[in-house]
């Protein structure tokens, strides 16, 4: 018998009672109520409470060109597909084509946009579509500049996860970023900055009006 | 012996007790970490509106995976091959180390690099790869400075909360070499930052526990603070997980409920810094191969007793670890398994039949129902407490404790019998009695009680006694 | 209106604390209740239920429920034995409970909630401070019934306990089985009692007393360990 067979068997032999197993109907709050503006407001607070920077704009281009080179980077990573017109001019970028462990770990930075946002926990969702790049991009540099389309956020949880099952469904990595890394061992006081980038500016993209 | 053949060695909860009593600094620190992240973790959950909605979800979803278990299992393998992962299954740790060691040989590879993993530590995989001539290294910043101790975790979440900041500095100046470290934290963490930096950049291999798996999607799913599990499931060639049986949940929707309940009730912060979701492998990011590992290791047993199963449910928050009175008075080494506290103390003797030192956990705990307030899936922990107990009781021989309680038992039973007791109470406390009080005790269970306690004596008269004198009156 | 109760006095209180039993009856009686004392009662269960004899349990769970169904209201003052009937008895009994639980009151509870009165014409003076014991606070959730009681004794003088809801360390067997923890525990409780400069020390449950009340007197303290219903009888 494979351990296959023999775990299945037991996990059978193991419910004979018969207990319910219906999915059972969601009383929670499945979404938001807040308007707009108090959704974009709630998502920077609650980045900001992490430790993060955070600039609210209408030329994401820019503001992140100027984040770049304010926090002193010189070679930033992005992805291939990164929108011509969210380039800055400034820092050196550097597509992310096959680049080595090693040669991310060089570069000053990554620039990158994202699949969306959740205003509630202050979170942003990498899912490795256009402008987002591979995981690794976003992870080994040091510093993260990432640029969240204010359209793509919503307030709760169970609404950002209801937009990236898509891309689960697709087989896609998806990250769930909520702030520079932070570990709380000792004396869990929590203290900033460990493997992740430790340095994590977000640009919000407001539509010019 | 070694302080870990020492720790390895398992001895009953109150054997094992009064050492971590006498450790002053291991209950200050305890006592230290368990307030302030009780605070923390009581002003978010404050915030959250439907909490209890939320609560009671969680539990449905997970009753609801663990009654039809093996389909959820299939449907889990199913999708995870799709997404061209491979799926192991083990009946027992052994079994989960052998395979786990077989893929990393079939690499190459001398060293790994991990992410903490309670399912690793439950099954000691470092010591069978180590066996194996392949190189653990720990990742998690807390599992490093444990493993560099050479001891072993004693929380589930924190499992370094045994050691304050200069104990830890102490120990990196010497096993790091770095002889001017400070205490500050945020120079501990850049120690550590560096030292693992290396072994991330290099390492072929990685392994990792799983927090979820959601059949639909075949999403595994893992929630972290530093960037450590990013790394480890991001940059080596091949990723190993081990995964408990019961971490599988029906969709990958249920995650919008767990994905609340469990940063608010561990690390008491709205959303942890880092949670990586993923599906078998994808070309260009990521591990060229994926290997998830089955585990049952009891489980299934634990699954088979319907009011113990509700332990299953357990998403490794230790919020209930974090409120235990008995657990601050302790620490986790005192458990003597890898699953300390509360949830430990009905999880551990279920998933090993109720034998050995484990039988002794049940007993660890005072009943006071903090535990069940907190925990996010709703296991009743109290009541399963009390079930455990009545199956050691059951499997034990009855001594000294089974035949006082039966004899107490008959002695309830009928008013005659309960009111001779009484009075044969009455008449053999009388030497021990001095001023209304028993302040010296004889050897036997009640010398217990007079440790560090007196006995109020039983009155000349019982209540009963004076109703009936009133009543006649 | 409920002007006739049934006392469980609980083998405890009969036995050790039968000041506890007079002092519940008085004030009923004062509140212009009968009472009325089933002598066949003897003991809930709750200990060898809780100390994994669930045969034993049951067989009393049994007994209580034939002694006491015949009554509209049963009251205890004693919030461990009230939970074990409310909340355990019935699965025990797989049900057939005769409706027992649903009517049996810990003595907070039933003042308040059922008499619904606060003050009881109570007599007491001193400064006291409040333990609440786990079963009422977790399980029977009696919240603050007891501490409106106390408020509204006048001679009273009622002092916060610092880490009120932290368990005593009693629990049953568990004082004696895991004693050097149950020891522990009721350190940090005496500190914080000691810590509040209150006279007495109350609470709802005999048992915490018993073990509160016999850790005072080994440190010969001078503070006393009362049951609420000896303060609301005075």
């Amino acid at each position: 018998m494979t351990g296959r067979e023999a775990v299945l068997a037991r996990i059978r032999a193991a419910l004979v009672d018969r207990p319910q197993a219906t999915e059972a109907a969601r009383t929670y709050q499945t979404a938001g109520e807040l308007d707009a503006t108090s959704v974009l407001a709630r998502f920077v607070e609650r980045v900001r409470d992490y430790g993060a920077a955070v600039v609210v704009t209408d030329d994401p281009r820019a503001a992140a060109g100027d984040a770049l080179t304010r926090e002193g980077a010189r070679r930033v990573g992005i992805a291939a597909d990164l929108d011509a017109a969210l380039r800055p001019d400034g820092p050196t970028l550097v597509e992310d084509v096959g680049l080595s462990a090693r040669a991310l770990d060089e570069l000053d930075g990554a620039l990158t946009t994202c699949a969306a946002a959740c205003a509630e926990t202050g979170t942003f969702a990498l899912d490795g579509c256009a402008g987002q790049g591979r995981r690794a991009l976003s992870l080994v540099p040091d510093l993260h500049v990432c640029i969240v389309r204010a359209d793509r956020i919503v307030e709760t949880i169970p609404e950002l996860v209801a937009l990236l099952e898509p891309s689960a469904r697709e087989g896609r990595p998806i990250v769930l970023v909520s702030g520079p890394s932070a570990t709380s061992d000792i004396e869990l006081n929590r203290v900033e900055g460990v493997h992740g980038p430790r340095r994590l500016v977000v640009v919000v993209a407001c539509s010019a009006v | 012996m070694s302080q870990a053949a020492r720790d390895a060695r398992p001895k009953s909860f109150s054997r094992a007790a009064p050492a971590a009593l006498a450790n002053a600094q291991l209950r200050a620190n305890i006592r230290h970490a368990t307030r302030s992240i009780r605070a923390k973790r009581a002003g978010v959950v404050a915030e959250v509106p439907d909490w209890e909605e939320l609560r009671s979800a969680a539990a449905a979803i997970k009753d609801e995976a663990l009654g039809r278990l093996d389909e959820v299992l299939l449907e889990l393998e199913a999708a995870v091959q799709a997404a061209g992962g491979r799926v192991h299954w083990a009946r027992d740790g052994a079994e989960a180390n052998k395979i786990v060691t077989g893929l990393v040989r079939a690499e190459g590879a001398r060293e790994v690099v991990k992410v903490k993993s309670l399912t690793t530590d439950e099954i000691r995989l470092n010591e069978a790869l180590e066996q194996a001539g392949i190189r653990p290294v720990e990742t998690d910043l807390a599992e490093l400075i444990v493993q560099l101790a050479g001891e072993r975790p004693s929380h589930l979440l924190v499992p370094a909360i045994h050691k304050n900041r200069t104990e830890i500095r102490d120990l990196f100046r010497v096993r790091l070499g770095l002889p001017t470290l400070t205490d500050d934290p945020a120079e501990l963490a850049e120690a550590a930052r560096l030292h693992l930096r290396e072994a991330f950049l290099r390492a072929p291999v990685a392994i990792s526990g799983a927090n979820f798996a959601a059949a639909d999607t075949g999403t595994v799913c893992v929630v972290e603070s530093e960037g450590n599990g990013r790394m480890c499931t991001t940059l080596p060639e091949v990723l190993i997980t081990v995964m408990g049986i019961e971490k599988a949940i029906p969709r990958f929707r249920d995650l919008e409920v767990f994905l609340q309940l469990l940063p608010r009730s561990s690390t008491g912060e709205r959303m942890n810094p880092y949670t990586s979701l993923w599906s078998g492998v994808r070309e260009g990011d990521g591990p060229r191969a994926f290997h998830l590992v089955l585990l049952d290791a009891g489980r299934t047993r634990v699954l088979a007793d319907p009011v113990g199963r509700p332990a299953l449910r357990c998403i490794r928050c230790s919020a209930c670890i974090n409120v235990c009175p008995v657990y601050r008075q302790t620490g986790g080494h005192a458990y003597h398994s890898p699953y300390a506290g509360p949830i430990g103390a009905i999880l551990s003797p279920q998933l090993a039949g109720e034998t050995g030192a484990v039988a002794s956990l049940p007993f660890a705990s005072s009943l006071c129902g903090a535990c069940y307030d907190v925990c996010p899936v709703l296991i009743d922990i109290p009541s399963i407490l009390v079930h455990e107990r009545g199956k050691v009781v059951a499997r034990k021989r009855s001594g000294l404790e089974g035949r006082s309680m039966k004899l107490l038992g008959r002695a309830f039973a009928t008013r005659i019998g309960y009111e001779r007791a009484q009075r044969l109470g009455r008449t053999l406390q009388r030497p021990l009695v001095k001023d209304g009080w028993i302040t010296r005790f004889p050897p036997g269970p009640l010398a217990a009680w007079g440790q560090s306690r007196d006995l109020k004596a039983m009155p000349p008269q019982t209540f009963r006694e004076w109703w009936e004198s009133r009543d006649r009156a | 209106m409920i002007d006739r109760v049934a006392l469980f006095v609980t083998c405890l209180a009969d036995t050790l604390s039968p000041e506890v039993g007079t002092a519940t009856v008085t004030l009923l009686e004062r509140l212009g209740v009968e009472v009325v004392f089933p002598p066949e009662q003897t003991c809930c269960g709750q200990m060898h239920a809780n100390s994994g004899y669930p045969g034993e349990a049951t067989a009393l769970a049994r007994r209580f429920v034939d002694v006491f169904a015949p009554y509209d209201a049963i009251v205890t003052p004693s919030g461990s034995c009230a939970a074990q009937v409310r909340e355990h008895v019935s699965g025990l009994l797989d049900g057939d409970d005769e409706g027992v639980p649903q009517k049996t009151f810990e003595l907070s509870q039933f003042l308040t909630g059922v008499l619904a009165v606060e003050d009881v014409g109570s007599g007491f003076e001193g400064t006291v401070t409040y333990h609440p014991t786990c079963h009422s606070l977790r399980l029977l959730h009696v919240g603050d019934a007891p501490l409106r009681l106390l408020r509204a004794v006048p001679g009273l003088d009622l002092v916060e306990l610092p880490d009120a809801e932290e368990c005593c360390g009693f629990g049953g067997t568990f004082a004696v089985k895991n004693a050097d923890v149950s020891s522990a525990m009721l350190d940090e409780k005496i500190a914080a009692v000691l810590g509040s400069g209150a006279e007495s020390v109350c609470a709802c449950d005999s048992s915490c007393l018993m073990h509160i009340g016999g850790g005072l007197h080994r440190r010969g303290s001078g503070v006393r360990a009362i049951h609420l219903a000896e303060i609301l009888a005075s």
